[in-house]
């Protein structure tokens, strides 16, 4: 009589805290299922036509300075001669130094590769940062506080890709935002909406339907620099090996 | 206002990430690993007398503490002048990034300032401190007074609390000194975008020259003082500064020689375009005057001295054209790692200048003042504690 | 305790009573700084903040169909993949004050040839012109309405839209052969590009029309077919457009 009573009265207290349980866990994965969104960025490297309205709209969207040395975004072009030799120009008039001087040689392969803070998932430059003014939102985008800023530079010289410039009026480190302030109201960045081949795409790496997601399905994607691990979430499609 | 770099952009030659154009970290941030360079490697010279009893060189001890006292005092100057906003220098101190290897300068710093080379100073000088502010005709006594912190016991428990202090301080003061110098290594050292600085070695290296830059600045103050103060040159203190200097100059050129050996055998991806950066923008700065005249034209000189048995005057004169050879070239180091680390592109395609402005925060005048600078603070502090004051015997190292 | 000073050597007191008064300093000043000084999820939401608040210029495509009967006109013609403000630029104060404030509206040439103007690294299909040849001087709108850019006539040439690989193939020994000799172009290929495409060769004897031993034609060097080239198609080597000659 005892033993039955206290198998019963364990079961029960089994039971509860058994649903107690799958309760924790079914809210658990419900919050896995809206959880944060995590912006990601997809460029068909064969769709980009070199226009430039891409890097003009950064500029007016970001009051980035009109200068030729600060770059939110940049397009560079790329032309692979027959003998193997490659030649790399940034497409804005006033940077590109030798204008395709010698197109008489043959020209094996030649394309644009749009370029822009690949906002890492193991970035370099928000580890180096000496007073924490640079940081990942939940988004995984990362910015920078330009009121703590001191303007040391480390962040600079840590990026592999060259996406950072120091503001010449701010004197703080600055650099692509993925447009936060449209993206994170669900606006597209200023870039994604000018391009008129759709050659950037812009959206929410965990969604299960969006442009982004069939990019990332039926292209073989690569990155930049992969070897550096810093997990970039700029995805290429039919990136040329070329490309650093 | 950007004139400098719509020149430069004329003359790069290849492809560079367009925002390289601006070369980030100039002439100032060249200046301070070397100032910061020539404190830790003061201070190793004066770690010789305390901590490894090496007597010839005890009459250099007090100047080398002050030598390294006066760079340390002006080596945040460079660093705040470079800062693009330096009014937000103390945020350094309240949110440091535990990741980052540069939020650990106000703490080092802090350390070797107060607990290291301050305490040093003063455990050393307190006797004469006191016995100086004795004095009723010196002009300075109240000065003295207070640097002893208005202490008056010179009785022996307490000079001899004061040896202890500055044996104990020496030795907690050496790895210091490393970490003061090393963690600049390891700023340059732990960017993996930068191959000419992602290196194991480079903290290592740094050290090592930091040392040689030390031993030969304290040799050559010691040249230059001495007869100014009417005094003799103890040759035998001299040799054993220079022999120090030789092993410190053939550990570095060893560790230099190895860096160059490795990336020649491993060939790495950019072993191209810095080789190119070597032939065509460092030549005159690596391979004249940081190799031939700062590293091998000394290390003949020192060889010929160990071999030959030249006589006093000229092995001064040796010694002095070693010591100033020897600074031209570690500065010219510093110059190579950190603008040479900045005139290749991160693409590999492409190599671009560095315009150095005369006037500005960050020009050439600016810099020359910032070396001038520590000797002033120097004569000031040789002046306020006098390295060989007759007056008072100093006591003999333990 | 007074014992317990004094036995404490002169040098070493003092020395602590300053270290006392430093740290001490230190941390009365850092206790007393207020808390957006030292703490980082506060320097971390409101960055957050001050970056959401910045001001957006452009107003993305939704708004414009909502005034624009031409954002309409756009979605099925070639240009239906660029936004208004592609070319009309930042447009975000317009829709805020539609009629004090107006997006401009490119007009002249310069402004389609930043597209459409020859450029060898273009990818190949994407319309192209020579500006110097094709109707210099005249306004591209006079015969292109841009938001349905059909072009007026059916190009004739297939160069209006493969011009890199015309350039190519007019320097080449196949200069003179018309594309339609090795492609066959339906004619929805001029209207949908992407959805029909021309045809290529597909083996060895239709090359050898012209190329194998047997064939009428004089000019064109002649190899023989069963002995060259081993299983291979003739274009995995000779590239059709610039067929290099040994």
């Amino acid at each position: 009589m005892q033993r039955r009573l206290f198998v019963r009265r364990l079961l029960s207290v089994m039971a509860i805290s058994f649903g107690s349980l799958a309760v924790k866990l079914r809210a658990a994965a419900e919050r896995a299922g809206i959880a944060e969104k995590r912006f990601g960025m997809g460029i068909q490297v064969d769709k980009c036509i070199g226009c430039g309205r891409c890097v003009e709209a950064c500029k007016e969207e970001n009051a980035v300075p009109l200068d030729p040395f600060y770059f939110r975004t940049w397009v560079e072009r790329y032309i692979i001669r027959a003998d193997g030799e490659v030649a790399v120009t940034n497409i804005d008039e006033r940077i590109t130094a030798a204008r395709d001087a010698a197109l008489e040689r043959e020209v094996m392969r030649s394309f644009f590769v749009p370029k822009l803070c690949n906002q890492c998932d193991h970035p370099p430059c928000v580890q180096v940062c000496p007073v924490g003014a640079t940081f990942s939102t939940p988004e995984g985008v990362v910015l920078v506080d330009d009121q703590r800023c001191i303007g040391c530079r480390y962040c600079i010289q840590a990026c592999p890709y060259g996406a950072r410039y120091l503001h010449p009026v701010k004197k703080t480190a600055d650099k692509c935002t993925f447009c936060y302030h449209r993206t994170s109201k669900g606006m597209l960045p200023a870039c994604v909406e000018v391009c008129p081949t759709q050659a950037r795409i812009f959206g929410d790496l965990a969604t299960t339907a969006s442009p982004l997601t069939r990019f990332r399905r039926m292209n073989k994607l690569s990155v930049l620099k992969p070897h550096l691990n810093t997990e970039p979430k700029v995805l290429y499609s039919n990136l040329d090996g070329e490309v650093r | 206002m950007n004139q400098h770099l719509y020149e430069a952009l004329k003359q790069v030659q290849g492809f560079i990430y367009p925002n390289e154009i601006e070369v980030h970290w100039g002439i100032l941030v060249v200046l301070y690993p070397y100032l910061t360079g020539l404190v830790a490697g003061a201070f190793i010279l004066a770690s010789l007398v305390k901590v490894f009893n090496v007597r010839e060189v005890y009459s250099v001890y007090r100047l080398s503490l002050l030598t390294a006292l006066a760079f340390l005092l002006v080596a945040p100057l460079p660093l705040l002048l470079h800062l693009g906003h330096p009014e937000r220098s103390f945020e350094i101190f309240l949110t440091p990034n535990l990741t980052s290897a540069m939020a650990m300068f106000g703490f080092v710093y802090a350390w070797y300032l107060m607990v290291v080379l301050l305490l040093e100073v003063w455990f050393t000088y307190r006797r004469d401190l006191i016995v100086w502010a004795r004095d009723k005709t010196s002009p300075l006594r109240w000065v003295h007074r207070a640097l002893a912190l208005f202490s008056d016991d010179i009785s022996p428990e307490a000079l001899s609390f004061d040896q202890k202090a500055v044996k104990a301080i020496t030795i907690i003061g050496v790895p210091s000194a490393f970490l003061l110098h090393g963690y600049v290594g390891f700023i340059f050292g732990s960017i993996k975008a930068n191959p000419w600085w992602s290196s194991v070695l480079i903290p290592i290296v740094f050290l090592f020259s930091a040392m040689v830059s030390g031993i030969a600045l304290v040799l050559l103050l010691y040249m230059v003082i001495m007869p100014r103060k009417g005094q003799k040159i103890e040759m035998a203190c001299l040799d054993k500064i220079a022999s120090y200097l030789f092993y410190a100059v053939i550990i570095d050129f060893s560790l230099e020689c190895l860096d160059f050996i490795h990336r020649l055998y491993e060939s790495e991806e950019s072993i191209k375009i810095l080789s190119e950066l070597v032939m065509n923008k460092l030549f005159i700065s690596l391979g004249v005057m940081q190799i031939l005249l700062g590293m091998l034209v000394p290390l003949a000189i020192m060889v010929s001295i160990k071999l030959f048995r030249f006589e006093e005057e000229l092995r001064r004169l040796l010694y002095f054209l070693s010591a100033l050879l020897i600074q031209l070239g570690i500065f010219a180091t510093r110059w190579n790692v950190v603008v040479g680390g900045q005139m290749f592109s991160k693409s590999f395609r492409g190599l671009t200048v560095y315009k150095m402005e005369l006037t500005g925060l960050e020009g050439l005048l600016m810099t020359l003042a910032l070396l001038i600078l520590p000797f002033i603070v120097l004569a000031v502090l040789i002046r306020l504690l006098p390295p060989w004051d007759k007056v008072a015997p100093e006591a003999i190292a333990d | 305790m007074k014992d317990r000073v004094r036995k404490i050597p002169d040098p070493l007191l003092r020395i602590l009573v300053v270290f006392v008064l430093l740290i001490g300093g230190f941390l009365v000043v850092r206790f007393l700084l207020p808390p957006s000084f030292k703490d980082r999820t506060q320097h971390v939401k409101l960055t957050i903040e001050s970056e959401m608040a910045l001001p957006a210029r452009y107003a993305g495509s939704g708004p414009c169909a909502e005034c624009h009967e031409e954002a309409k006109v756009k979605q099925t013609g070639y240009h239906r993949t660029l936004s208004c403000e592609t070319c009309h630029g930042a447009a975000k104060a317009h829709v805020d004050n539609p009629t004090d404030v107006k997006p401009v509206a490119p007009r002249k040439r310069e402004f389609c040839a930043l597209c459409h103007h020859f450029d060898m690294s273009r990818p190949t299909g994407f319309p192209q012109i020579n500006p110097v040849a094709h109707n210099p001087m005249k306004p591209c709108i006079s015969c292109h309405n841009p938001h349905d850019p059909k072009p007026p006539t059916v190009p004739q040439e297939c160069q209006a839209c493969h011009a890199e690989i015309a350039r190519t193939k007019s320097l080449s020994p196949h200069a003179l052969l018309e594309c339609t000799t090795c492609h066959t172009v339906p004619v929805e290929h001029k209207v949908t590009p992407r959805a029909t495409r021309a045809s290529i060769p597909s083996d060895r004897e239709f090359c050898g029309k012209c190329h194998g031993k047997g064939s009428a034609e004089v000019g064109p060097p002649k190899v023989d077919l069963a002995a060259h080239g081993e299983k291979y198609l003739c274009w995995q080597c000779h590239y059709p457009h610039m067929p290099e000659v040994k």
